[in-house]
């Protein structure tokens, strides 16, 4: 008998990652997006000693990459365990040489996969077959699920198949769109597990395990005899293994009462036209035949479910007999091909098996790349392209291809949106906490009342001030519509500044409602709104309800978190639910989830709902458009076209709507387009105070986002200057009679005031005030826009003026990288601009992936830029693994050129000037001057080689470059340098070769959202960590020391900036490979990031970042030298400053007593041997020999 | 000899009594003190406000940043239960209870009447012997009469006291225009005792880096002069028990504050400074002054100097002050 089902509302992650925790023993894991969170809750389920299906916690492990949990659960699979994973694109990718094994060895096990795009001409996070399709011939089984419940059911298919099979199966569901869409579902039941993994296959399972018990050998090395007929003594079991699936999923619906089959038809039985389609994709077709048929349509859909093994007599069987035109659609693209995998797929399982008179014709078309939205009208286009009598083939659809002409046309305004659902969109911020606030609310709906719900959020690229776009859709019927909301009842706008720059109203349904947080009171909101807005809510008669959500947040002690009051307003005029029960459900909802967050932080929210509704109130809307306010463009008309045109609409978030003409054909972006994207996020900006300054230039060094600048000028060059534009004498005498001048770019700041913290001039007289101090951007954002202008026509300071090894003069060099996307107070991005200066006009950075390549390189604007001779940072990023190496190619490709150069020029030297070629040959490039000299000698040559008509000639030609110095940087964060990719840094240590890494530490992956890498320290709680890190970080300095050939410096900007800088012009003026590791405040430490630079201090302070410069070029005495103080400063002093370690105490105070004591010891013990090598006497010294 | 006295009620072995402090933060801190001596323990201040500050700072940082940005909805792991106060100070109480034989005080800082009942009824629950109200306040608003910042203070007292079933002790501050009086309310809100008097962190300026960081000062032994005084003053006249708190370093001084009036005398700069184990130094020179000066109890000491009981009661006035004065001038050297 089929028990009625316990229902939850949880995202696709979730719903899998339940399963496979109950099913499993060994679970080892990388963390990579869309798929981390299901290792994230395996980890704290088993933290917290969370039983699986049979009483024992599973063991959960984290690797050093994707590679390594795929060796760690082959070696699991080969011992015996029940193992499984859980990973994504690049993830997938490094897992395939392993999963040839294990399927070659014929072990059962699950991988779990959130199906992601793959990097190609650029990285993307989002969903579609593209990582798995890479995987289809490794011989896992390929099992597909299109929704949240599915996803749950089918972890469990799989893995009783696999037992059955001895086949190792792929369930994968659409990343994002399956594995962070949060649906209710009925929940599996340990009896349904139970009742559908048999133990006895389990025993199976072991007694093939290796045992020296019962010994033998597996993985033998076979010879050309052999080989061929022992690949194909797996035959059967892929033969059988359909029938096993199908067997399973009968078992499973008489279980559970919910049927599945391999080809699964749904639609008309006497459909003409078909689409075959796996995934979330599905769903949406599912609900469009029903939609089409409905209105006399007879069409279909052939969801499959199991792609591998390929069946293709079941495959042809499910389709009607009545089929004239079959649309196969692929979520990926295999450029060259014949056409996608599935589609081919299936013409061959047609050809083979069909039975059909007359044959019918298939075509295939590709969707949904990287989260492309796949809509209700896109299927009908699909639909009404398979009526033509010649369909297009090979099409695409949801884009404009006006290149190869590949794209079906659809009707956007095509909708089958059920009127029972209520759908509602809500526009927020990222740091208001509209998304967490969205997902209690569907919670509350899906939990407390018999309706369903779902919820699907859209996030921005930019980690700071980004925009979230939730949708949420409610109603008596299951919800399965796995795409935006483009009809919404409800819009609710918790931003103000959204309101004159995106059409929020576009989506509104005519009478539905308007939510907007405003700050302005209800009679007078109206006249603040654009006039399109007015209009809108005009023309489709809106209802318009305001409230000053952060007032009230304000007044209800929530500080800047208006989410609760959102929510509140939401619940309270949507008629989702009766009012009065909805506010008892939210306070119900808020007690339950804030409870253990402490007594103050329910409190403060249970105020907010009681002054919510004494605060929201109703517009009476005019009858006329009275505005005159317009759209804000996105970008400035100035702008260049590709700038305008192209990233203006991705700004705009009408990206979708770019042909495939807009965009370059090999990922190469303009640089420097960051400074058209004015983001105006500070609600406060820093203002000079020129009486006060110093002029030390520690602002515009700590300065995350550049913002922040310096120069002297003639009073020549002052002429035209705003009036209110500041100066002051410059105080160095080298810059004397020159006026100096810092300024504020106000758009651009993010207002974390990091700058007037640092800033070490105070008014003698209250010493509150500094040379720089807060004020509101708004009062500010004239004066300092008119003067930002200003002050970048200003000529930069010649470069050869400069001293570069004094921070006051040295920051007057320009940032080429600006205003990047990265967090407010970011800790990272000091060190990249301060390389940008320094070297930037002859740089090229590899850039490992993770934030340092999102803020670096996210559309649709990016940081990296060039001066006024065009010269800038040449940037890349290959992958995450393999940063060090795609660096030293890099730089042995210069290598290699300059020598090509070199001896170019040599045999060319007849025909050239002999004192240019001398210069250019002998060239002391040690210096900007040098630099300087050398460039115009390029220029020189290259003029004269235009002349010359020679093969050496032409060929050094575009060479020629390269004689002027280069330097190679190579960029990423601990994860990178200290996990996945320390192999490969090790053998660049090891090259010997002249590259510049940089290790931005931050001690976790911050990108994926703070899991532990080998750089966390002891005692830290980070994800994987939940308990603290048990073990010491990883000495990375002192692994790079041993080579002897390696520079190596250790750097805190805010604990010492001069020695920063200092081991910055080492490293670069060294021969060889050099490494700096550099501390990186984060937003993963939950720290106060205004004040992070009293953190650096204190690290240093207290000995857990020992500062040192290790310089194999000293001559003769001992390279290492130690540049911090021997510790003094108790270290639980700073562990308590930063929440991952103080959480410890919070939630483990005996571990964290026992760790902070060993932390301490650690301390101790690596002053001691650092100090000990430091007066090693070396060489001549002290008569040492 | 008779050291044992009463305290709130309770039989205590010893009248050195350990005051709020960090000693008592952890329970191997509470066993030590016992082990050492003393009477009884006052465990260290719970300050609501602390707790709702770092509740706040911890939701923040849990938060912060989080459903945001794709790849990263959160930057911590959602543990499933915080071990923060007040949870630990309740825990700790029980720890203490189950572990050592000499009674537990808890110490409270408030903030409105509400919230100190609802935290003072958890501490009895969790198993206090009693309290110790901590009125750690100071109130900076030129509008703000004293008036009413007496009458708060003496609602929050009549509040717990109503509530809760334990005897109750209200830690003061001198600063009161008239503290006979004041110690006189308290006494009718419904104190059972008085401690004399609450040190407030005072603030100091770093020459250094120009910054004002406020910093405790240890207590010398000169301290003891003002509670000495006060509990002289009040000894007979005040139904509740008076006990002395800053300026113990010595078993002499001890034995001065018992002669003054105090019910117990209470310890923590002298053992922050020297260790726990100090305390028995300061208990053998208490016997040691005793035995020489033939006292057989405590008992029989207390109040023996206080104003009522002192040969000359203006000693302890003001009066007597100018006096000082002028006798300190005469002998000055010229």
């Amino acid at each position: 008998m089929i028990r009625e089902p316990e229902y939850m509302t949880l995202d696709g992650n979730e719903a899998v990652a339940r399963v496979a925790y109950k099913l499993n023993e060994v679970i080892a894991i990388y963390p990579i997006t869309p798929s981390s969170l299901m290792g994230e809750l395996a980890d704290e389920w088993a933290a917290a000693g969370k039983p699986n299906l049979w009483g024992s916690a599973p063991l959960v492990v984290e690797m050093q990459s994707e590679g390594g949990a795929a060796g760690a659960v082959h070696g699991a699979l080969q011992t015996g365990a029940l193992t499984t994973t859980f990973t994504a694109s690049q993830g997938l990718l490094l897992m395939i040489p392993n999963m040839y094994k294990i399927a070659g060895e014929l072990t059962s096990a699950v991988f779990h996969v959130a199906a992601r795009a793959l990097a190609a001409q650029g990285l993307s996070i989002f969903g579609d077959h593209s990582d798995v399709m890479a995987a289809r011939s490794t011989g896992f089984a390929l099992m597909a699920s299109g929704s949240v419940q599915e996803a749950h059911d089918f972890a469990l298919i799989a893995q009783a198949a696999a037992l059955r099979a001895r086949i190792p199966f792929i369930h994968f569901f659409d990343g994002f769109r399956t594995s962070h869409e949060i649906n209710k579902i009925a929940l599996l039941t340990d009896d349904d597990l139970r009742a559908l993994i048999d133990d006895d296959l389990i025993a199976d399972h072991r007694a093939r395990a290796l045992s020296p018990e019962n010994p033998f050998i597996r993985g033998t090395a076979q010879n050309p005899d052999v080989y061929f007929q022992a690949r194909e003594t797996v035959n059967p079991f892929y033969a059988a293994c359909p029938e096993v699936v199908e067997q399973v999923m009968r078992q499973f619906a008489a279980q559970t009462g919910r049927a599945y089959q391999l080809y699964e038809y749904h639609g008309a039985p006497d459909a003409e036209r078909v689409i075959v389609i796996m995934g979330s994709g599905a769903e949406t077709v599912h609900d469009t035949v029903d939609h089409l048929n409905a209105n006399g349509e007879r069409v279909g859909v052939l969801k499959v479910r199991l792609y591998r093994p390929f069946d293709g007599a079941r495959f042809a069987a499910a389709l009607p007999k009545s089929v004239r035109a079959v649309a196969v659609l692929d979520r990926c693209k295999e450029p060259g091909s014949a056409g996608e995998p599935m589609y081919l797929d299936a013409v061959t399982a047609l050809v083979e098996f069909g039975q059909f008179d007359p044959m019918p014709r298939v075509v295939g078309g590709r969707y949904g790349l990287a989260s492309k939205e796949f809509t209700p009208a896109m299927v009908k286009a699909v639909f009404d392209n398979l009526t033509q009598a010649q369909p297009k083939n090979h099409f695409t659809v949801g884009i404009h291809d006006d290149v190869s002409a590949t794209s079906l046309d659809y009707d956007p305004a095509f909708s089958i949106e059920s009127p029972d659902t209520v759908r509602a969109i809500f526009y927020g911020l990222g740091a208001d906490g509209t998304v967490g606030a969205n997902k209690n609310a569907i919670k509350i709906i899906g939990e407390n009342t018999p309706n369903y719900a779902q919820g699907y959020f859209v996030y921005d690229s930019k980690k700071s001030g980004s925009m979230t776009v939730s949708h949420l859709r409610f109603g008596a019927q299951p919800i399965r519509a796995p795409y935006l909301i483009t009809a919404a009842n409800f819009v609710a706008c918790h931003q103000p500044t959204f309101l004159n720059r995106f059409d929020m109203l576009k989506e509104a349904l005519p009478n539905g409602i308007f939510l907007l947080n405003t700050p302005h009171p209800p009679d007078k909101v109206w006249e603040t709104l654009p006039r399109p807005v007015q209009a809108a809510i005009i023309d489709k008669k809106l209802r318009l309800f305001v409230i000053n959500a952060i007032q009230v947040a304000k007044d209800s002690g929530m500080g800047g978190h208006i989410n609760t009051i959102m929510q509140v307003c939401f619940f309270a005029i949507s008629g989702v639910l009766p009012r009065d029960q909805a506010i008892a459900a939210i306070k119900a909802a808020l007690e339950k989830t804030y409870a253990r967050k402490g007594e103050a932080v329910v409190a403060a929210n249970l105020a907010a709902v009681d002054n919510t509704l004494a605060h929201l109130h109703e517009v009476s809307v005019p009858d006329r458009v009275t505005s005159t306010l317009e759209w804000i463009p996105p970008v400035p008309a100035s702008a260049p076209p590709f700038v305008r045109d192209v990233l203006g609409m991705m700004i705009a978030r009408r990206g979708d709507d770019l042909p495939v003409s807009a965009l370059p054909v090999d990922g190469t972006y303009p640089s420097g387009t960051t400074q058209y994207e004015k983001r105006n996020l500070a609600q406060e900006i820093p203002v000079w105070d020129e009486n006060i300054c110093i002029q030390c230039g520690k602002c515009a060094f700590v300065c995350p986002h550049a913002v922040i600048r310096i120069k002297v000028a003639d009073a020549a060059a002052l002429e035209g200057a705003p009036a209110g534009f500041k100066t002051a004498p410059a105080r160095d005498t080298e810059f004397k009679g020159m006026a100096y001048t810092i300024q504020v770019s106000p758009e651009d700041c993010t207002g974390c005031g990091i700058c007037v913290d640092v800033c070490p001039a105070k008014n003698k007289s209250a010493l509150n005030y500094k040379a720089l101090n807060m004020r509101p951007q708004a009062e500010r954002l004239e004066q300092d826009r008119a003067n930002w202008d200003f002050f970048l026509k200003l000529p930069e300071v010649d470069r050869r003026r400069i001293k570069v090894s004094s921070i006051r003069q040295q920051q007057m060099q320009q940032p080429l990288f600006e205003f990047s996307g990265a967090c407010a107070g970011c800790g990272e991005t000091p060190y990249i601009k301060l390389i940008t200066q320094l070297f930037g006009d002859r740089a090229v950075i590899a850039n490992a992936t993770g934030c340092s390549s999102i803020y670096g390189g996210n559309l649709p604007t990016t940081p990296y830029t060039y001066n006024h001779e065009g010269r800038g940072p040449a940037w890349s990023n290959s992958l995450f693994e393999d940063n060090a190496e795609f660096g030293l190619g890099m730089r042995i490709a210069l290598d290699q050129q300059i020598d090509q150069a070199r001896e170019l020029l040599g045999r060319l030297a007849p025909a050239l000037d002999p004192e240019l070629v001398t210069g250019i040959l002998n060239a002391d490039q040690h210096d900007e001057a040098g630099i300087y000299a050398q460039r115009e000698r390029v220029a020189a040559l290259k003029a004269r080689l235009a002349q010359l008509e020679s093969d050496d000639a032409r060929r050094l030609l575009p060479l020629a470059d390269v004689l002027i110095k280069r330097d190679v940087w190579i960029i990423g964060g601990d994860g990178w340098a200290y996990d996945i990719g320390f192999g490969g840094l090790d053998h660049v240590f090891a090259s010997g070769r002249n590259v510049n890494i940089v290790v931005l530490d931050t001690e976790v992956y911050s990108n994926t959202g703070g899991q532990m890498s080998k750089s966390t320290p002891r005692a830290a709680v980070a994800k994987f960590a939940a308990g603290g890190k048990p073990a010491a970080k990883k000495d990375l300095g002192m692994i790079a020391m041993s080579y002897g050939s390696v520079y190596v410096a250790r750097v805190a900007f805010g604990a010492k900036d001069e020695q920063t800088l200092r081991a910055f012009l080492e490293a670069e003026a060294y021969d060889g490979p050099s490494l700096i590791i550099a501390y990186s405040h984060c937003i993963a430490h939950g720290i106060n990031m205004g004040t992070a630079l009293k953190n650096h201090k204190a690290a240093v302070d207290s000995g857990q970042w020992i500062l040192y410069r290790y310089n194999p070029a000293a001559q003769g005495t001992n390279p290492l030298t130690l540049d911090s103080h021997p510790p003094k400063l108790p270290l639980k002093d700073y562990l308590n400053m930063e929440n991952r370690f103080k959480m410890l105490e919070l939630t483990q105070p005996e571990n964290a007593a026992a760790l902070f004591e060993e932390a301490q010891k650690d301390v101790q013990a690596r002053w001691a041997l650092y100090e000990y090598l430091a007066s090693r006497p070396y060489g001549h010294e002290n008569g040492a020999s | 000899m008779n050291l044992s006295t009463t305290y709130l009620g309770l039989p205590l072995r010893s009248p050195l009594v350990a005051s709020a402090s960090p000693l008592s933060e952890k329970l191997a801190g509470i066993k030590r003190l016992e082990d050492a001596g003393a009477g009884a323990v006052v465990l260290y201040s719970l300050f609501e406000e602390q707790i709702r500050l770092e509740q706040t700072a911890l939701e923040f940082h849990l938060t912060r940043g989080t459903e945001s940005y794709a790849e990263a909805l959160s930057y911590f792991p959602s543990p499933r239960e915080y071990h923060a106060d007040p949870v630990g100070y309740l825990k700790l109480i029980q720890e203490a209870k189950a572990s050592v034989d000499i009674p537990i005080i808890a110490s409270l800082n408030g903030t409105t009447p509400g919230r100190w009942v609802k935290f003072a009824a958890q501490m009895v629950e969790a198993g206090a012997d009693a309290l110790e109200l901590n009125l750690y306040a100071i109130p900076t608003d030129p509008d703000l009469p004293g008036s009413e910042v007496e009458a708060r203070d003496l609602e929050i007292v009549r509040a717990v006291c109503a509530a809760v079933q334990v005897p109750v002790a209200v830690k003061l501050s001198p600063f009161f225009s008239n503290m006979a009086n004041m110690a006189k309310q308290f006494d009718g809100a419904g104190a059972r005792a008085l401690v004399l008097f609450n040190r407030f962190y005072q603030p100091d300026i770093d020459l250094e880096h120009l910054e004002v960081r406020p910093n405790v000062l240890l207590s010398t032994p000169q301290s003891l002069r003002l509670p000495l005084r006060w509990i002289a003053i009040l000894f007979g006249r005040v139904r509740a028990e008076l006990a002395a708190t800053g300026g113990v370093h010595h078993g002499t001084d001890a034995v001065k504050l018992l002669l003054a009036g105090a019910q117990v005398t209470m310890m923590a700069s002298a053992l922050l400074k020297n260790g726990i184990d100090y305390l028995r130094v300061v208990e053998r020179e208490l016997v040691e002054w005793m035995d020489q000066n033939e006292y057989e109890s405590v008992a029989q000491m207390r109040g023996a100097l206080s104003q009522i009981n002192c040969p000359d009661p203006t000693a302890f006035e003001r009066a007597q002050y100018m006096k000082a004065l002028t006798y300190y001038r005469t002998e000055a050297p010229l």
